[in-house]
C-alpha cells in the first residue's frame, strides 16, 4: 500500500503547554491570596480599591484554574495526542492558532471583567454575555478543527482517548449554551433567563457537569493516552475502558441535583441526583483501576520515574474524590458537608491531586519529548512530587477538620434549648485552619515553581522539534468490517455517530431533570405575598451580585432545627420566583442571609458594611468603603425593569419610565431613618440600595396571612 | 412535595418507569455484548494505537 508522508506539528502543543503552566501558576497564586484573605481580612485591600476583595478574587481563581489551567492542559493533550492517534496532522493550522489565541484572549477578558465586578453571579459561569458568546465561537472553532482532523484521519479506529475528547466537547457545548441563557441589559450586564429554583437546577446541572466534562472526562482521555505512553505498555483492559466511557457519561449528567440537597428544590429531583451519584462509583472506580492496573508489572518503574509517580497519585486522588463525591450525595452526609469547608477540601483533592498531578506528569513527559532532551533533573521532579503531595495533605486535612468542627458547633444547643455558639464563634475557631490551608496551598505552589525551573532547564538543554515526520497509508474508501465486529463497526469507526450518541446519552439526563421543573407548575408552589423587588432593591441586588457576596453567604435555610433557630423559617421554593439569577450560594463562610431582612436596623448595616468588625467583632468580612462614594447607576433602572418584565416579572406596563421616582422616594426614606440615628449620607449612594435589598430579603413570606 | 401526585395525572404513566428501566438495561446489555464480541486481535491492535508513532 502506498504510504503517505506527513508531519506532526509540535508548535501548537508547545503553545498550549506554556499557557497551561503560566495560567496554572497565576490561578494557584490567586487561590493562595484568597486563602490568606480569609484569615487576614486586611489582605482584601478594600480600603484602597474594590477590585481585590475575596468576593471578586475567588471567581477569578476558580475560573483560572478550571478554564485556563485545566483548559489549556486539555488542549495540550488534544493537539498532541489526536494527530498521533489518527496519523494525520491537525486539520487546519489557522484554526489551531485562532483557538489558541482566542482562548487566551477569553482568559484575559475574564480576569479583567471579574475583578471589575462584571459577573452573572452564577458559580463557574460568572462571565458576562459578550464573553459567553466569544467562548461559544472559540469552542466551535476547536470542534471544527478536531472533527476536521478526525474526518481526514489515516487510522480507521478511534482510540478511547478520542471518545472522551469528543464527548467532552459536545457536552460542554450543550452545558454552556443551556446555562448561559440570559437577557442582556447593557454591554456587560445580563440577567439569567431562569429564576429561583429553576435557575438553581440549571446552574448545578451545569456546575456539576462542568466538573464532569471539563475536569474529568477530558483528563480521562489524557490518562488513557499518556499513562500507557509513560508506562510503555497498553492500557490494562481496553474492554473496561469502553464500559467506563459509556457508563460514565450516561450516569454523570444526572447527578447535578446532589448540590441542592435539603434546599427548596423538589424532593424527587434531589433523590434522582443522589441515586445516580451512588451509581457513579462503579464507572469511576472502573476507570481508576484501569489506570492503576496499567502499571501491572511496572511498579518498579514508579519508584524511579517521576512521571509515573505523579500519575499514580493523580489516579488515586481521582478514586478518592469519586468515592467521596457519592458519599457527599447521601442526604445525611450532605447535611454536614454542604455550605462547609468539606466541599472545598473535596474539590481540591480533585483539582490539586487529579488535575494538578495529571498535568504535571504530562508536562514532565511531554516537554523532554518536544525538546528532544532528557529531563534536566529527576531529583528535582521527585522533590516536586513530595512537596506537592505534602501541599495537598496540608490543604485538605485542616479543611475536613474545620468542616466537622463547625458542624458540631453550629448544631450545639444548651440544655435550655438555646444555640450554644454564635456564628462568629464558629468563624473564630476555624480561622487557624484557614491559615494552615493557605500554607498548604503555598507549598503546593512552590512545587510548581520547581517544575517551571526544571522544565525551562530541560528545554534549554535540547532543541525544539518543530515537527515530526511520519507516514501511513490512507484509509481505503470501500472498507468491509471483519466478521464478528458488527457493533464495533457501527459506532467506533463513525465519529459523527459517536458524537450524536454521546449527545443523546447526556441529553436524556438533562431533559428528564430539567423539563418537569419547568413544566409542572406545582413543583414551585406560588406564595401570594411574594412580590417583585422595588427598583432600589433591584439595584441593591445587582450590587450584591457584583461584589460576589454569594461566595461566602448562602440564601437558603435548610429545614433543620439548628438552622431554623439560627436563621429563621426555612426557605420555600415559591420565595425565589423573581430571583434572576438565584443567589442560594454554596458555601457559608459568613452566615446565611435568607432571612436577614429587618433582622437589624438600617444603621447596623450601614456601619457593618463600612467596618464589619465594629458590629461583629472578630468578623473576617472585607469592608466596602467604595459603596459609600459610588452613586447608584440610575440610568440602568429603565432597562433593568424592562428586562425583568420580559422574563415574566409582573411590573406594571410602562413602569420603567417612573421606576426611578420610586427608587428616589425609597432611598430618601432610608436616609431619613439613618439621619435619626445621626448618620448623614446622600440618598444616591450605592450603600442605600444595598441596605434596601438586604432589608427586603426573606421578608415577603412574613406578610402571608396566618392560616 | 410529592412528585408522584403530578405524575398520576398523566394517563398510562405506569408504563414510563418500565420503559426507562428497559432503556437502561438494553443499553448496557448491548454495550457489554458488543464489548465481548470484539475480537481479541482487534482489541490488541487498538490498545496499541498510542505506540504507533514509535515505529
Amino acid at each position: 500500500m502506498n504510504q503517505e508522508k506527513f508531519y506532526y506539528d509540535n508548535k501548537i502543543p508547545r503553545l498550549f503547554a506554556i499557557a497551561c503552566i503560566f495560567w496554572g501558576t497565576v490561578g494557584m497564586l490567586l487561590g493562595v491570596i484568597a486563602a490568606f484573605q480569609l484569615a487576614f481580612p486586611v489582605l482584601n485591600f478594600s480600603e484602597y480599591m474594590p477590585y481585590l476583595t475575596f468576593g471578586r478574587l475567588r471567581p477569578v481563581h476558580t475560573n483560572a484554574v478550571i478554564f485556563a489551567f485545566v483548559g489549556n492542559g486539555i488542549f495540550t493533550a488534544v493537539y498532541y495526542a489526536i494527530p498521533r492517534l489518527l496519523k494525520t496532522p491537525m486539520w487546519n493550522r489557522a484554526l489551531s492558532l485562532i483557538h489558541f489565541w482566542g482562548w487566551q484572549f477569553i482568559i484575559v477578558c475574564a480576569a479583567v471583567t471579574l475583578l471589575m465586578g462584571y459577573t452573572t453571579g452564577k458559580e463557574y459561569a460568572e462571565l458576562e454575555w459578550p464573553i459567553d458568546i466569544l467562548i461559544t465561537i472559540i469552542w466551535v472553532v476547536f470542534g471544527i478543527n478536531m472533527f476536521g482532523t478526525i474526518f481526514t484521519r489515516r487510522e480507521r479506529h478511534l482510540y478511547v482517548a478520542i471518545w472522551f475528547f469528543i464527548a467532552s466537547w459536545v457536552t460542554v457545548a450543550m452545558l454552556h449554551i443551556v446555562n448561559s441563557f440570559e437577557i442582556p441589559v447593557s454591554f456587560m450586564k445580563s440577567y439569567s433567563w431562569y429564576a429561583g429554583v429553576q435557575d438553581a437546577l440549571v446552574q448545578w446541572w451545569y456546575g456539576h457537569n462542568a466538573v464532569a466534562f471539563f475536569l474529568t472526562t477530558p483528563y480521562l482521555g489524557l490518562m488513557y493516552y499518556f499513562l500507557p505512553k509513560a508506562a510503555d505498555r497498553p492500557v490494562y483492559s481496553y474492554r473496561l475502558s469502553i464500559v467506563h466511557f459509556w457508563s460514565l457519561i450516561f450516569l454523570y449528567i444526572w447527578a447535578g441535583p446532589h448540590h441542592l440537597l435539603y434546599t427548596a428544590l423538589p424532593d424527587w429531583a434531589q433523590s434522582v441526583g443522589t441515586a445516580f451519584s451512588i451509581m457513579l462509583i462503579l464507572p469511576s472506580w472502573g476507570g481508576m483501576l484501569n489506570g492503576l492496573f496499567t502499571l501491572r508489572g511496572a511498579w518498579d518503574k514508579v519508584r524511579e520515574d517521576p512521571v509515573l509517580k505523579f500519575f499514580v497519585v493523580a489516579v488515586t486522588c481521582y478514586g478518592m474524590s469519586t468515592f467521596e463525591g457519592p458519599m457527599l450525595s447521601l442526604k445525611n452526609v450532605n447535611a454536614i458537608s454542604h455550605y462547609s469547608d468539606w466541599t472545598v477540601a473535596h474539590v481540591h483533592i480533585g483539582a490539586l491531586g487529579w488535575n494538578g498531578f495529571m498535568t504535571f506528569g504530562m508536562m514532565y513527559w511531554l516537554i523532554p519529548k518536544l525538546f528532544n532532551a532528557k529531563l534536566y533533573s529527576r531529583k528535582l521532579a521527585s522533590a516536586h512530587f513530595w512537596i506537592g503531595t505534602l501541599g495537598i495533605l496540608l490543604y485538605a486535612i485542616p479543611m475536613y477538620w474545620s468542616a466537622f468542627r463547625s458542624y458540631f458547633m453550629m448544631k450545639a444547643f444548651t440544655p435550655s434549648g438555646q444555640l450554644e455558639y454564635e456564628f462568629i464563634d464558629v468563624v473564630q475557631t476555624v480561622v487557624p485552619f484557614y491559615v494552615i490551608r493557605a500554607v498548604g496551598g503555598t507549598i503546593f505552589l512552590i512545587g510548581v515553581f520547581l517544575m517551571i525551573y526544571n522544565l525551562i532547564k530541560t528545554a534549554q538543554s535540547g532543541d525544539f522539534v518543530e515537527s515530526e515526520e511520519a507516514s501511513a497509508a490512507p484509509l481505503v474508501k470501500e472498507y468491509t468490517a471483519p466478521k464478528n465486529s458488527i457493533w464495533h463497526s457501527l459506532i467506533e469507526r463513525k465519529p459523527l455517530l459517536l458524537l450524536v450518541l454521546s449527545l443523546i446519552v447526556v441529553g436524556i439526563g438533562g431533559l428528564v431533570e430539567l423539563i418537569p421543573t419547568f413544566l409542572v407548575k406545582e413543583n414551585i408552589p406560588t406564595i401570594a405575598s411574594v412580590k417583585p423587588y422595588t427598583p432600589l432593591e433591584l439595584q441593591g441586588r445587582d450590587i450584591y451580585i457584583r461584589e460576589g457576596c454569594y461566595n461566602c453567604h448562602s440564601q437558603m435555610i435548610r429545614p433543620f432545627r439548628y438552622e431554623v433557630t439560627r436563621y429563621g423559617e426555612y426557605s420555600k421554593a415559591g420565595e425565589f420566583v423573581y430571583d434572576h439569577p438565584f443567589q442560594w450560594g454554596s458555601k457559608r463562610t459568613g452566615p446565611d442571609l435568607a432571612r436577614i431582612g429587618k433582622k437589624y436596623g438600617d444603621s447596623w448595616h450601614f456601619n457593618h458594611m463600612l467596618e464589619p468588625t465594629s458590629m461583629a467583632p472578630g468578623s473576617i468580612m472585607p469592608s466596602y468603603p467604595s459603596m459609600y462614594e459610588n452613586t447608584i447607576d440610575k440610568v440602568s433602572t429603565n432597562s433593568k425593569i424592562h428586562a425583568m418584565r420580559k422574563m415574566g416579572v409582573p411590573y406594571p406596563d410602562g413602569y420603567e419610565a417612573i421606576a426611578n421616582q420610586d427608587l428616589e422616594k425609597q432611598a430618601m426614606q432610608i436616609t431619613k431613618g439613618l439621619k435619626e440615628n445621626k448618620i448623614e449620607i446622600a440618598s444616591d449612594k450605592e450603600i442605600i440600595a444595598l441596605i434596601a435589598y438586604l432589608q427586603r430579603i426573606g421578608t415577603d413570606i412574613k406578610l402571608e396571612p396566618k392560616k | 412535595m410529592k412528585f408522584s401526585t403530578y405524575l398520576t395525572q398523566i394517563s398510562g404513566v405506569s408504563i414510563y418507569p418500565i420503559i426507562s428501566l428497559s432503556m437502561f438495561v438494553v443499553f448496557f446489555v448491548l454495550m457489554i455484548f458488543w464489548m465481548y464480541r470484539l475480537p481479541k486481535k482487534e482489541i490488541e491492535r487498538i490498545e496499541n494505537l498510542p505506540f504507533d508513532d514509535k515505529k
